[in-house]
């Protein structure tokens, strides 16, 4: 049995392009648990969509060896963690699976939003954390002052922290040092019955799921029957080993402190929640590990083939996505605009441009979507409540008694030229202040309840535009509040786009209207007759514009009787309508249905 | 002799004076070397078809096109209708024999010659009586030396001219163009031809259009202000349009096709060879034919073309059923006189209305197509948006 002395389990936090992938890298390279050819640029990230963004979207994990310098032989068990405020139940779980995180924080930016967010995750947990301040090599690397900073804001002791530049290699083995003589080992009971904490699963179609796990006390081997305490799963052990980098290495048991994987011919990812405790199903744990929860769909949109006949093919590609990620969730539906879709749910805005990337990118499709929608609560007057993801659902206004949208706390980190605008902005966006802290001279935290409805479409990018791209922004869902809230339709030639209709608060839905029909004014080419666009609330027209008539399209040059280009004009004008969407005797094209998107609000 | 089909002939002659600032066409100015071998090629062209069958059809119509043709001397066009008269089958009395002349490109001695070599129809490019829009069109020449050229060619006695004008020019008014229209109807030419200015992409007129329009954010300003430069509005321009037909019509103009007008008799023969799918085979730099059901292009490569190379292989199309019935539609609606049901029953062995039913339906109930039993015609408002229909008859 391994000696749970010389086990760490730790994960690396920081903020977005802070390096905490590029660390990853250089220890696993430090290890030699990869020759540097084998190693791809950022060997944690693996799907291309991650490495091109830049950002971490699934949980990785590689265990290391490393032989420190009091002469020893270490498991390191690296868990990287998604790196983005939509995965945030992920990231708690994986930090779950820990016993110590490594804080990175830039040594030229400092502390940002998403640096206190994690950092504050990781003490929730109970997680030991220690700094190091990488990027030291910039002209700009300030390490004094960040070290300083980590220590008024976050109260971490910094002065000795490891000033390291993964990029370069530098400092890497103060790290592993650091990891071995901060972080405790972990101290499970390997006699005890089966508890393992389920931090991640992917499916695999030779192997079934794959469980990625921690476990906290007992053993598990191949026969083992396992239970999954929440969804009531069971199965009987495959196969149990741990990760090389990039792979799966079979061995004979994880015991009580390993990090591995277990597989178990299970078909379906629903049935390893992230979360969820694994136990022994002959001799079950008396109660699971705390923190599960059922991962909840924060956003919802429409999603439909551009070309309705690709239907089967978006279908199959949902499902063969969800066999990976059980928290997308979709069922079907039918719009008069779009024909049919699926409705789908997304943890937030990056979980659904992720989604509908790789749906548009690895299986060839190509989409319309609908605006984005929250999840609105409905208290109808005979006392039902609706939970309402679709917008054209909404039941008649005379049967609602009130309705209730999703707020969140939201931290923004801002320096301190930038506070009034971003004020203005939150304010614009009904946020509701409640203070604001000072981190040092130049940057202020900034506390606002937003309602999430505000947020979803292009807060993200106002802020960044407002505040030259400085303003960083985390946040969690709060809860529900009740709101006045209408629904806003769009009518195109007095027909009412189903796919066009949202959720809007009342005293916005004029504002909202009137930029909708512009811009739809802007999307709709002109057709041989006048085509009203209007924005209505509860049957009553709030905002009008027209698309005048087409006039004049004549081609009146043929010359010397090279009819070619001609025919290849007429043929460009039909491929374009083939682009569009019929609604009534309207073409409207694609792009317009996601305009709702695109309204700038400077 | 046994009865062949007729066929017309386009040659192309790519060179010009000076490029005019709203031009796309395959034309450039060139100086007389090239000018030279250009017309040594054409010829070699036009005897590679010796003894050919296509070289024994009746020619109806011949039409020399650019470019500017009138930049050619006298000698260079006799040389040219002279190699086609050698290897193809002219009957001097049958055949329409057209040509394009820019104003300010011959002299009174020239419209002799050229009378003399036996061209009989004339289509001078004016665009506009009023000098300040030719100017602002990059055109070179005025409109008095315009009435130069037309009155030498009818001195030496030429009996069929047409006019090319152009409408929405910058800095034009409704006004202004309808006082035009009225003093080149007094002139009585039998043709004239009248488009509206299109700015395409890629000509000095669309650069600078944009660059003024931009730099000045839509208002005047400068030596030669906005205002003059500004094109007319979309009424306006409508207005222009619709002025055309109606003081046309007044001097007893018949619009026979989308743009062209004609007195009786004079609709030009060879315009409508295009429309109606008859057979023609272009000679000359980028010429295009249409030959046994095939759309071929010659090579648009100048010194390819000088070296001897003519048809561009990987340009030629081979028109199966759908595209003639698609051309066929296009095309034939240009005409006012519309798609003859009849035709294409005989061509196609089904009726218009089995192959285009819903799409004729949908047209004629908003008002833009007229059917008769024997017709189908775009109606005055069908004319306007002409390109969408089409586009609708594409299968």
């Amino acid at each position: 049995m391994i000696n749970q002395d010389r086990i760490r389990n730790f994960c690396i936090i920081a903020h977005i392009d802070h390096g905490k992938s590029t660390l990853a890298d250089r220890i696993i390279e430090m290890t030699g648990a990869l020759t540097e050819r084998e190693m791809q640029a950022q060997v944690l990230d693996n799907m291309d969509l991650e490495r091109e963004r830049g950002i971490t979207i699934k949980a990785q994990t590689v265990r290391i060896i490393y032989k420190a310098k009091d002469g020893q032989e270490y498991i390191l068990n690296l868990i990287d963690t998604p790196g983005h405020v939509d995965f945030n139940y992920e990231v708690s779980r994986a930090l779950a699976a820990c016993d110590g995180a490594i804080l990175v924080v830039d040594a030229a930016q400092g502390i940002e939003a998403q640096t206190l967010a994690n950092v504050y995750l990781a003490l929730d947990h109970d997680l030991d954390v220690f700094p190091v301040i990488n990027k030291i090599d910039l002209p700009s690397a300030e390490p004094q002052r960040v070290k300083d900073e980590i220590e008024d804001v976050i109260g971490l002791e910094a002065q000795d922290a490891p000033l390291i530049s993964a990029k370069n290699g530098i400092g890497i083995e103060d790290v592993l040092e650091k990891v071995v003589s901060a972080i405790p080992a972990p101290k499970g009971d390997a006699l005890a019955p089966l508890k393992a904490l389920i931090f991640d699963s992917l499916y695999d179609s030779y192997k079934g799921v794959i469980i990625f796990c921690r476990i906290v006390d007992g053993t598990v081997k191949k026969g083992t029957r396992i239970r999954m305490m929440a969804t009531g799963a069971t199965a009987e052990v495959v196969e149990v080993g741990y990760f090389g980098a990039g792979q799966f290495i079979p061995c004979e048991e994880l015991t009580a402190g390993l990090v591995g994987y277990i597989t178990a011919s299970i078909k379906n990812v629903r049935d390893t929640a992230v979360g969820d405790t694994v136990t022994d199903d002959n001799r079950p744990c008396d109660a699971p590990l705390p923190g599960y929860k059922k991962v909840q769909s924060m956003v919802y949109c429409g999603v439909y083939p551009a070309d309705g006949a690709k239907y089967p093919e978006l279908r199959d590609a949902l499902e063969k996505l969800q066999l990976n990620d059980a928290s997308l969730q979709y069922e079907p539906e039918t719009s008069v605009a779009l024909g049919f879709g699926f409705r789908c749910g997304f943890l937030g805005l990056l979980h659904l441009d992720v989604i509908q990337e790789r749906l548009e990118r690895e299986y060839n499709l190509d989409l319309v979507t609908t605006a984005p929608s929250v999840v609105y609560k409905v208290y109808k007057t005979d006392g039902e409540v609706i939970e309402l993801t679709n917008p054209t659902n909404l039941p008649d206004p005379s049967e609602i008694e009130h309705m209730e949208e999703p707020i969140v706390e939201a931290e923004i980190m801002v320096t301190t030229e930038f506070i009034g605008p971003i004020m203005e902005l939150c304010q614009q966006r009904r946020g509701i202040y409640h203070g604001m802290e000072y981190m040092e001279e130049t940057r202020a935290l900034l506390k606002y309840d937003l309602p999430l409805n505000e947020i979803i479409y292009d807060f993200f990018d106002a802020l960044k535009s407002r505040s030259r791209g400085y303003a960083s922004f985390d946040y969690d869902l709060k809860g529900y509040v009740p709101s006045s809230l209408v629904k806003l339709d769009i009518l195109i030639n007095r027909e009412e786009v189903d796919a066009l209709s949202f959720i809007v608060h009342k005293d916005g839905a004029y504002e909202r209207g009137r930029k909708m029909c512009e811009k739809l004014k802007e999307e709709i080419p002109r057709h041989l007759f006048e085509i009203p666009i209007q924005a209505a609330v509860g049957g009553k027209v709030i905002a009008r514009e027209t698309v005048k008539a087409m006039r004049k399209d004549v081609l009146a040059k043929c010359y010397g009787g090279d009819i070619t280009r001609k025919k290849k004009l007429l043929e460009k004008q039909k491929e374009g309508k083939k682009r569009m969407r019929q609604v009534g005797n309207v073409e409207v094209p694609q792009k317009a249905f996601m305009s709702v998107l695109k309204l700038d609000n400077q | 002799m046994e009865k062949l089909p007729p066929i017309s002939l386009y040659v192309h002659i790519p060179f010009c004076v000076k490029k005019c600032d709203y031009c796309d066409f395959l034309s450039a100015p060139a100086d007389e070397r090239v000018r030279q071998e250009y017309v040594s090629a054409l010829v070699r062209e036009i005897t590679s078809y010796r003894e050919t069958a296509l070289a024994r059809r009746p020619v109806r119509s011949i039409f020399l096109g650019g470019g500017t043709p009138s930049v050619l001397s006298v000698q260079q066009i006799g040389r040219i209708l002279q190699a086609i008269r050698d290897y193809f089958y002219v009957n001097r009395d049958a055949c329409e024999i057209s040509m394009e002349m820019n104003p300010g490109t011959a002299d009174r001695e020239k419209c002799f010659e050229l009378c003399k070599l036996g061209i009989n129809r004339f289509s001078i490019g004016l665009q506009s009586p009023d000098d300040a829009c030719l100017r602002r069109l990059g055109r070179i020449h005025t409109y008095r030396q315009f009435l130069d050229t037309y009155g030498w060619l009818r001195e030496a006695g030429c009996s069929n001219i047409n006019i090319d004008l152009m409408s929405a020019l910058p800095g034009q008014h409704l006004g202004d163009y309808a006082d035009g229209l009225h003093k080149v109807c007094e002139l009585g030419p039998e043709h004239i031809s009248a488009y509206s200015l299109i700015l395409e992409e890629g000509t000095p007129l669309f650069d600078r259009y944009y660059s003024l329009h931009n730099a000045t954010n839509g208002r005047g300003a400068g030596e030669d202000g906005f205002d003059s430069w500004s094109l007319p509005d979309e009424d306006e321009e409508r207005g222009m349009y619709h002025e055309t037909k109606r003081i046309l019509a007044a001097y007893g103009y018949e619009r026979y096709e989308i743009s062209n007008y004609a007195r009786a008799g004079y609709a030009c023969y060879h315009n409508c060879v295009y429309w109606q799918r008859g057979e023609y085979l272009g000679l000359g730099l980028g010429a295009a034919s249409l030959l046994s059901e095939r759309r071929l292009k010659n090579t648009v490569d100048l010194p390819a073309y000088l070296g001897g190379r003519t048809i561009d292989e990987e340009q030629t199309l081979l028109l199966d059923e759908k595209d003639r019935m698609e051309e066929t539609m296009y095309l034939g609606l240009r005409m006012m006189q519309g798609v003859d049901r009849n035709r294409f029953r005989e061509t196609f062995h089904r009726t218009v209305e089995q192959v285009y039913g819903p799409v004729i339906e949908k047209y004629r109930s908003m008002g833009l197509l007229q059917t008769t039993d024997s017709h189908i015609m775009l109606t005055e408002k069908g004319v306007d948006v002409s390109n969408v229909i089409f586009a609708d008859f594409l299968l």
